[in-house]
């Protein structure tokens, strides 16, 4: 791995790191319920993100799986935290 | 790897931190419940499609043929995205109506021919 590709890679995560605090101010201090949802979804694909660049960082492909698994895992958490916030019930 | 294809694919990771940074920042800073659901579909359709291309190029550059299972990220994500956003978005409208706003704004009266 050159040089710039691992600069780069240093700098995508910081540029990740940061936006991951910003949307977790967001989370802690949003005015509402459906603020703090839409917030946690966003961490979550910026995780699922962090981990593709992990995966061309350490040169493996298991990453790959690992964040499927965070794609899914996101959009089952959210779909049921937006069905609470509709009806007060998940099911 | 060849230096040529290193070069993209650093370039497309700052494309997509410097997209997902935008994304954070709208998220932060835009007024309104409504309007803050548009930023982060920017992380999730753009970013997503720039880091799966710089992994689909950085992974079929190392000799073992092409490596196109990343994409299947982008075919879940295209399909997830839509029903988190909808499912959301008709519960912050059923929760503020709840709590008594008119949404959306009523439309001006039509004037009469």
């Amino acid at each position: 791995m050159s040089e710039l590709l691992s600069l780069a890679i240093g700098a995508t995560l910081v540029l990740y790191a940061v936006a991951m605090v910003i949307a977790m101010l967001r989370l802690f201090g949003g005015p509402s319920a459906q603020d703090r949802v839409l917030a946690l979804d966003f961490v979550y694909v910026v995780g699922m993100l962090t981990m593709l660049v992990l995966a061309i960082r350490y040169d493996s492909e298991m990453y790959f799986e690992g964040a499927l698994l965070m794609v899914l895992f996101g959009f089952v958490g959210s779909v049921a935290l937006a069905k609470f916030l509709l009806r007060g019930e998940v099911i | 790897m060849p230096p040529l294809a290193e070069t993209v694919v650093a370039l497309l990771l700052l494309c997509s931190g410097g997209v997902v940074l935008v994304a954070a920042l709208g998220l932060w800073r835009l007024p309104d419940f409504f309007l803050r659901m548009h930023a982060p579909a920017l992380a999730s359709t753009l970013a997503a499609w720039i880091v799966t291309f710089a992994s689909i190029l950085h992974f079929s550059t190392r000799g073992g043929g092409l490596a196109l299972h990343v994409w299947l990220i982008i075919i879940v994500l295209s399909i997830t995205v839509p029903v988190t956003t909808i499912v959301l978005a008709r519960a912050a409208l059923f929760r503020r109506r709840q709590a008594g706003d008119a949404l959306p704004a009523p439309l001006p009266p039509r004037r009469q021919p």
